[in-house]
């Protein structure tokens, strides 16, 4: 995962709420084997309306999408995160996502920044002409209007993302507790071992 | 199983119970006893596993059946041999997880075994869900499995690679949220129903964030088969996962299942899950109560699952929202689904109706639509009537009753398993500005196919719907 500092740029000043996992990316998309070039297939419905953010000049290659609340609502599908990365998209700012989406964002080194309504609504009146900066370290919003807003990120994922860590790599350390825990469960719980044949 | 004298919720029971280590910054690592894998969300995992060198940690745990990409019409011909995948890209996608599961020693369900079907249907028809377990699966709709008392969400594909490298999750613990309904349900009130009026109540943000247990008599009273079609949905409503503690009921449906334990282990697991129910003084983070009386058959009316309205009302008039962004969600909504403010529900006309899911494609979702088709006709402005069983054990069951002949008769088609015309990734799509009654779960824009219009329904409503070619109040049915 690429290391997260600050994210500084343009920003699609989108401020729609509950824009779900089929509008980032339709189903038709779904049907590749790799994690590239999803980003020609993003926001595909909203890019058909005239006027639309993402085909406006002056919001070309942001690094930054201003959501309404419940962002990345509905289907688990990483593709949404891999086609926002694909287009550019290194940070989402919203009154709230899903838990899934969330997720999936984090672990393609995409940050989602949480601020209250009226923040946003705040940022997307700057994002209309000027750049917006995150900083990941300190957990700030700022414009060049002086706005500094503080976001709140689980200190977990905020490590992960200010390192560039490899979660597969942080739990197979954990290795001997795993083991552990199987151990325990076989005494526990054996019924639930052995389910599936292995083929 | 440690005991602890703090009264727990049965999500924090089953928390406890899988937590490998715990972090200081409150992340845990915690295990997964159960993972389903599909098509869709597996072939980048497998890839990133190859690319590490890692292998699957416990194939014994892990079950892989192709449902998304499958069309529903014959897989094989008359002399058995299967039939060719016409979409390229499906049947890539579909091979992939052919040599994927293979190599790396997964048990796969192929698409011509009888037991074939939703991801979610075969997981607790299997009696592969089992309660107290943790159940992960590359899609949302995996918080169905919560109806049998397990812990089921829906994870992304990194995840999914997590979890078959590792048999583990990080994750932080959820807020808990009691959703609890009391009371009689109505005539013509099903547990979609019941799924669709706390989608409504919560709005599809509100669970975010949240585990929902639900609680009161109408999930006692609630068959298996419908407290799935509850949890299921709990997405909708944002909740990652929502939960029905274990009960009689549920050791019931799953005796004799084919791969429920057995003998002393059976025996052994259910004194284990009847700890599991929330014990009396635990608390919950929020909760809400619905009063089931309240509850009349529900249709959604835009693209969000939260747009719910009774089928006895109106499109609502998006000029009455007082949030500006709401009612330019709601005005956009409208115009995509092509409805006026005002229209009775019941006289909007459909195109095309579809029974099936993993939110409704259960053998009691078909005998309720197969109620209501029976000695009728598909009207003649339905141009297609869909009824997909979730599964080959279903269909088979539902053949056995004779559900398909009512069915066939009555005009509607009857197909093979899969998740078909939930989500326009096989060839059973709406078409552009065709407007489905769909026992589904989402109604999403482009949900059921590029500018297809959704409204989603209870199976018997669904049915209702095909008969008279509009929406319709079930209970003209009774």
């Amino acid at each position: 995962m690429q290391a997260i500092d600050t994210i500084e740029g343009k920003a699609y000043p989108l401020g729609r709420p509950n824009i779900d996992t089929d509008i980032i990316i339709p189903a038709h998309w779904l049907k590749t084997v790799t994690r590239e070039g999803l980003g020609k297939g993003a926001f595909e419905t909203i890019r058909a309306e005239p006027g639309n953010v993402f085909d406006d000049e002056r919001y070309k290659g942001a690094p930054i999408l201003i959501a309404g609340d419940n962002y990345g609502c509905g289907s688990s599908r990483e593709h949404a995160a891999w086609a926002m990365a694909d287009m550019g998209i290194r940070a989402v700012i919203a009154p709230g996502f899903s838990d899934i989406h969330a997720g999936n964002a984090f672990k393609n080194g995409i940050l989602t920044v949480v601020l209250p309504q009226e923040e946003v609504d705040r940022l997307m009146e700057v994002a209309k002409d000027h750049p917006i900066s995150i900083d990941l370290e300190h957990q700030t919003v700022t414009t060049p209007y002086q706005d500094r807003f503080r976001f709140e990120i689980d200190p977990f994922r905020k490590d992960c993302l200010l390192k560039g860590l490899d979660e597969i790599g942080i739990t197979l350390e954990l290795d001997a507790a795993i083991a552990a825990h199987e151990a325990k469960a076989h005494l526990d719980t054996p019924w639930v071992e052995g389910a599936a044949k292995a083929a | 199983m440690a005991t602890e004298s703090k009264p727990r919720t049965l999500y924090e029971k089953i928390w406890d119970a899988h937590v490998v280590s715990q972090r200081e910054d409150g992340t845990a690592l915690l295990y997964i006893d159960r993972h389903l894998v599909h098509e869709v969300t597996s072939p980048q995992a497998f890839d990133g596993l190859r690319a590490a060198g890692r292998t699957v940690r416990r194939p014994d745990l892990t079950l892989a059946v192709p449902d998304h990409n499958l069309p529903t019409t014959a897989r094989a011909d008359a002399q058995g041999k299967p039939l060719p995948i016409a979409d390229a890209q499906s049947a890539e996608q579909l091979s992939a997880l052919t040599r994927n599961t293979a190599a790396f020693g997964v048990e796969f369900i192929d698409a011509l075994a009888p037991e074939q079907g939703i991801v979610h249907v075969i997981g607790p028809e299997q009696g592969f869900t089992l309660p107290g377990t943790t159940v992960v699966c590359g899609d949302s709709h995996t918080a169905s499995h919560g109806a049998l008392g397990a812990l089921g969400f829906g994870i992304g594909t990194s995840e999914v690679e997590h979890v078959l490298a590792t048999q583990t999750l990080l994750l932080k613990r959820s807020k808990s949220l009691e959703v609890r309904v009391d009371g009689p349900l109505g005539p013509g009130v099903t547990p979609k129903d019941v799924a669709l009026a706390i989608v409504g109540a919560l709005g599809a943000g509100g669970g975010a964030g949240y585990v929902a247990e639900y609680t009161g008599s109408v999930f006692r009273e609630m068959s298996i088969e419908g407290r799935l079609t509850v949890c299921n949905m709990s997405i909708e409503a944002g909740a990652r996962a929502g939960l029905v503690a274990p009960d009689d009921k549920t050791f019931a449906y799953l005796k004799d299942k084919p791969r429920a334990p057995r003998g002393a282990d059976w025996d052994k697991a259910v004194a284990w899950w009847r700890t599991l129910a929330t014990d009396p003084g635990a608390t919950y983070d929020k909760t809400i109560v619905i009063d089931a009386t309240s509850i009349a058959p529900l249709v959604t009316w835009g693209t969000s699952p939260d747009d719910v309205v009774s089928i006895t009302g109106i499109v609502p008039d998006p000029a009455d929202l007082a949030d500006p962004a709401r009612r330019a969600a709601a005005e956009k909504s409208l115009a995509y689904m092509g409805l006026t403010p005002g229209t009775r529900m019941q006289d909007v006309a459909v195109d095309r109706i579809f029974i099936g899911s993993c939110t409704n494609s259960r053998i009691e979702d078909l005998r309720a639509a197969a109620a209501i088709a029976q000695g009728r006709h598909v009207a003649a402005n339905v141009k297609q009537a869909m009824v997909v069983p979730g599964s080959g054990l279903v269909k088979r069951q539902a053949e056995a009753e004779g559900l398909d002949r009512i069915f066939i008769e009555a005009g509607f088609e009857w197909r093979e398993p899969g998740c078909s015309m939930c989500l326009a990734m096989n060839p059973d799509k709406v078409p552009a500005g065709e407007r489905c009654a769909s026992t589904s779960n989402r109604n999403f824009v482009g949900r059921q196919g590029p500018g297809s219009r959704t409204h989603l329904l209870s199976p018997a409503m669904a049915a209702a719907a095909a008969v008279t070619g509009h929406l319709t109040d079930v209970r003209e049915f009774a």
